[in-house]
């Protein structure tokens, strides 16, 4: 771990009562959804300015709870990179918001409801950012069907021209 | 040198008006400057000095759509983008046409998924399909060619509005 990176991860450690992981040096600490607010508001003052990323991964079917929300920090002035995981639950997901802290969230959580549909409470403005707005579904849920038409072949041709949308003119 | 020579003075040629109409309109086909992914590298090289579209009366591309008789979709078609593609080609003013140029545009090619369009079709009327991915200019040149066979036959009566 890199030295300077030492007594910011310690402090967030014993004031949330977990323990950070490391790998290749990349550190990441598994934070509760209860604390999330509180531990980005710990991390913006020990000097991380940028959330850099904030993603999500869907465990769907081996892990549970399903999916883990990942915040990315940065400080630009120490150089420094770190990683916060929230586990959430598939059921009803929702987390609060921390786009009053980081004002790159905003758009970031947009995209996590629409893609994974995980709610963020308090979010000024929650729609969906690249889907069309009528949209059912949410495309990056490992149960959303991979493939969006059966391909057309020799042997099948007909069969899908029936039922193949085409434009009226 | 020219067929003046052989056959002596042509000063009077008849043709029916049909013939004469649908002759301009392939001499001065413009397409719409547009282009969606990677087949629209392939559509400029085919613009440009190398291949020449500027041969078949094509070397106009219009920024407009108002000004343009010709769209050829190149390139994959997201699903926002398509009530975009729509309203370009709304816009158009008749006697319109479309060329879908690859396979994204003309099935969905490689990306069978929620977010692209499968097959251009779903949302404006195609007149030629271009496979290829993307097709090289040759291709997109010979579906051009081939558009002005259809169009070289079309009667006024079957010419839309």
């Amino acid at each position: 771990m890199e030295k300077k990176l030492q007594p910011i991860v310690g402090k967030l450690e014993k004031e949330f009562g977990v323990a950070a992981s490391e790998y290749r040096g990349d550190v990441s600490l598994v934070i509760p959804v209860e604390n999330i607010v509180a531990a980005c508001q710990q991390i913006q003052g020990l000097g991380f300015e940028l959330l850099s990323a904030l993603t999500a991964v869907d465990y769907w079917p081996q892990e549970s709870p399903r999916f883990h929300v990942i915040y990315q920090f940065t400080s630009v002035d120490g150089n420094l990179v770190m990683t916060l995981r929230v586990p959430v639950p598939g059921i009803n997901p929702s987390l609060p918001t921390v786009s009053h802290l980081y004002r790159s969230a905003n758009w970031r959580e947009r995209e996590l409801w629409d893609m994974f549909g995980i709610k963020f409470e308090g979010h000024p403005d929650l729609r969906r950012i690249l889907m069309p707005a009528d949209w059912e579904g949410h495309p990056l849920r490992k149960d959303y069907p991979l493939g969006y038409e059966e391909p057309q072949f020799t042997f099948n041709f007909e069969e899908i021209n029936l039922r193949k949308p085409y434009a009226k003119e | 040198m020219g067929v003046e020579q052989k056959l002596g003075n042509m000063g009077i040629a008849t043709t029916t008006l049909e013939q004469a109409v649908a002759w301009s309109r392939t001499n001065a086909m413009w397409p719409m400057l547009f282009g969606l992914a990677c087949c629209a590298i392939e559509m400029m090289s085919a613009q440009a000095s190398h291949y020449d579209m500027s041969r078949f009366g094509m070397e106009l591309m219009r920024p407009s759509p108002r000004q343009s008789d010709l769209m050829i979709v190149a390139g994959r078609v997201s699903r926002k983008m398509a009530p975009v593609l729509r309203r370009l080609y709304d816009q158009m003013p008749e006697p319109k046409w479309v060329i879908s140029m690859g396979d994204c545009a003309s099935c969905g090619g490689v990306f069978n998924n929620y977010a692209v369009m499968q097959g251009v079709d779903e949302v404006v009327p195609v007149d030629v399909y271009v496979a290829g991915c993307p097709p090289r200019p040759e291709a997109l040149i010979h579906g051009v060619l081939t558009l002005y066979e259809k169009v070289r036959d079309m009667k006024f009566a079957e010419t839309k509005k």
